[in-house]
């Protein structure tokens, strides 16, 4: 019994110590923006490489996500004559969640595998510590312009999700269930509000950054060759996921849950 | 400044070592690899630390460089006390240093002159067409023509890659130079090729290297002097010529390279 506990002890323990390495390590990664030098060029290059090539992922997820959302909306809501509001459903449940959760997964998987994978790669080849005898801050260098740019790209990344979500749906609406597309069209805008975009770009912010910062950490912080490197990578994605899944409950409770 | 204290200051200023430690102490867990390590390297000194796999050898380097933080101890450099320093004064400490790693460490996004220039353009600010000036001819200083500049690290060979490291090392003219088994993996002609290399910077230059190798060539070539390096501790220290004859047991096993004597190969890594 008392080994029961003791393990329970230890793994919780050891979930206060990682969760307080990781707070250190985006701390320590933040401070570093207030004083130059900075790596604006390093920036814009992962704006692109987030933003510009996670384009036909996000695209393709985003439209077959509308389409499958409008004809379950239909199939649900024509049981108690309600498929008018399959044009609301739609729109809301895009801006709002499916859009940014499904943005930040996909963006976990494609980037912050990607990035645990090259600094993890950097770590284990001593090339991190090629750029501090360098002279340049690895956190300053690496991580920061890598944050900075999930920061600013997942919002533009859900902008574009969204718009091909609601035009999924639009397709299925209008050419497989027989909405009149302007009818749709004035459901769509109807009852969607500013708070419902706004509050889906800003949980594409926050899950931008929790990608990027969970990539960054457990490359930087991988142990052990190859084996650790791939670890690190299986680290990244997964930990992004759960708490892109968790953020998202808190950020709508935020918005919309009083 | 009156001659008698200026002689005083000359002097003082000749007795402090480039690189002083003392009592140096570093764990990984309950492993202790560094367990109060005591030495000192002259300005303008080639110091050569040998000891076998596991010993602490890269683990002092990184502790001299600020990579990993002792546990207890004191690394001076030029008197100034480093253990503890704030990142920016340590930033401003490893403008001192250059390093030339054991796997080279290159940066693999960038080309080759990149990598050369990279502690001139993003730890000094230089403008990149200087800097590029400045690898080229770092890279010609290692025998290696302005093509490669162009070209990236995986498409060239282990020994053009050691040898873009050494340009790299030396770029920005550091006053300490470390060498981690500057000739691990190479083939011994260009083994050797390195070794001159080092020489070559070490004599004309007047820098202060200090060197860890397993390879007893390579460390009787360069060294003016070679210290042991044994659970923790330096067992011997002297000229390189005395090495031969040192009278030390730990040392006569480890340069004849027999499995029988004092030093008990451990199966663990640190």
């Amino acid at each position: 019994m008392l080994r029961f506990l003791a393990t329970i002890g230890a793994v919780f323990l050891g979930f206060l110590a990682a969760t307080g390495r990781l707070a250190v390590f985006a701390g320590m990664t933040l401070a570093t923006a207030f004083t130059p030098p900075f790596y604006l060029r390093a920036i814009l290059r992962e704006m692109v490489n987030i933003g510009y090539f996670s384009l036909p992922v996000v695209g393709l997820t985003a439209i077959f996500t509308g389409m499958v959302l409008a004809l379950q909306s239909y199939t649900g809501f024509s049981r108690f004559a309600a498929e008018g509001a399959v044009a609301t459903v739609v729109v809301l449940s895009v801006t709002r969640e499916l859009g940014p959760v499904i943005t930040g997964l996909m963006v976990a998987g494609r980037v912050g595998a990607a990035m645990a994978a090259e600094i993890g790669t950097m770590r284990v080849t001593d090339q991190i510590d090629a750029l501090t005898t360098l002279s340049t801050d690895p956190l300053r260098y690496l991580v920061l312009p890598r944050l900075v740019a999930g920061l600013i790209t997942l919002p533009m990344l859900v902008l574009v999700a969204d718009i091909i979500g609601v035009f999924g749906g639009y397709l299925v609406g209008v050419y497989r269930l027989g909405f009149n597309p302007e009818a749709y069209l004035n459901r769509t805008h109807q009852y969607l509000e500013t708070t419902d975009v706004v509050s889906g770009l800003v949980k594409a912010a926050v899950f931008g950054f929790i990608v990027a910062l969970m990539g960054c950490y457990h490359g930087y912080y991988s142990r052990g060759g190859a084996q650790g490197v791939g670890r690190a990578t299986t680290y990244a994605v997964v930990s992004a996921s759960v708490m892109i899944l968790m953020f998202n409950y808190v950020i709508t409770a935020a918005f919309f849950g009083h | 400044m009156a001659s008698g204290d200026q002689g005083r200051f000359l002097m003082t200023a000749a007795a402090i070592p480039k690189i002083s430690v003392r009592g140096l102490r570093k764990s990984f867990g309950r492993k202790r690899v560094l367990d109060g390590l005591d030495i000192d390297c002259a300005n303008g000194e080639s110091l050569v630390i040998i000891g076998g796999s596991g010993t602490g050898k890269s683990v002092l380097v990184k502790c001299i460089l600020g990579l990993l933080h002792p546990e207890a101890g004191s690394i001076r450099i030029d008197g100034v006390e480093t253990v503890g320093l704030r990142r920016t004064a340590r930033e401003h400490l490893l403008q001192k240093f250059g390093m030339l790693f054991q796997g080279s460490a290159l940066f693999d996004s960038l080309s080759v002159w990149e990598n050369v220039a990279f502690g001139l353009v993003q730890g000094r600010g230089m403008e990149r067409q200087a800097a590029q000036e400045i690898a080229l001819a770092k890279l010609a200083a290692v025998g290696l023509g302005p093509e490669v500049g162009e070209l990236r690290p995986a498409e060239l060979s282990g020994g053009m890659q050691k040898r873009v490291a050494l340009a790299r090392a030396i770029a920005a003219e550091p006053e300490i130079i470390f060498f981690d088994e500057p000739t691990t993996g190479l083939d011994p002609i260009m083994a050797d090729v390195i070794n001159t290399l080092i020489i070559k910077f070490v004599r004309e230059v007047g820098v202060t290297a200090v060197s860890i190798t397993h390879d007893m060539v390579s460390a009787c070539k360069i060294a003016d002097r070679i210290a042991m390096l044994h659970q923790g501790r330096i067992v011997w220290h002297g000229p390189t010529a005395e090495i031969d004859h040192s009278g030390n047991p730990f040392v006569d096993q480890f340069i004849n390279g027999r499995a029988d004597g004092p030093i008990k190969m451990e199966i663990r890594a640190a």
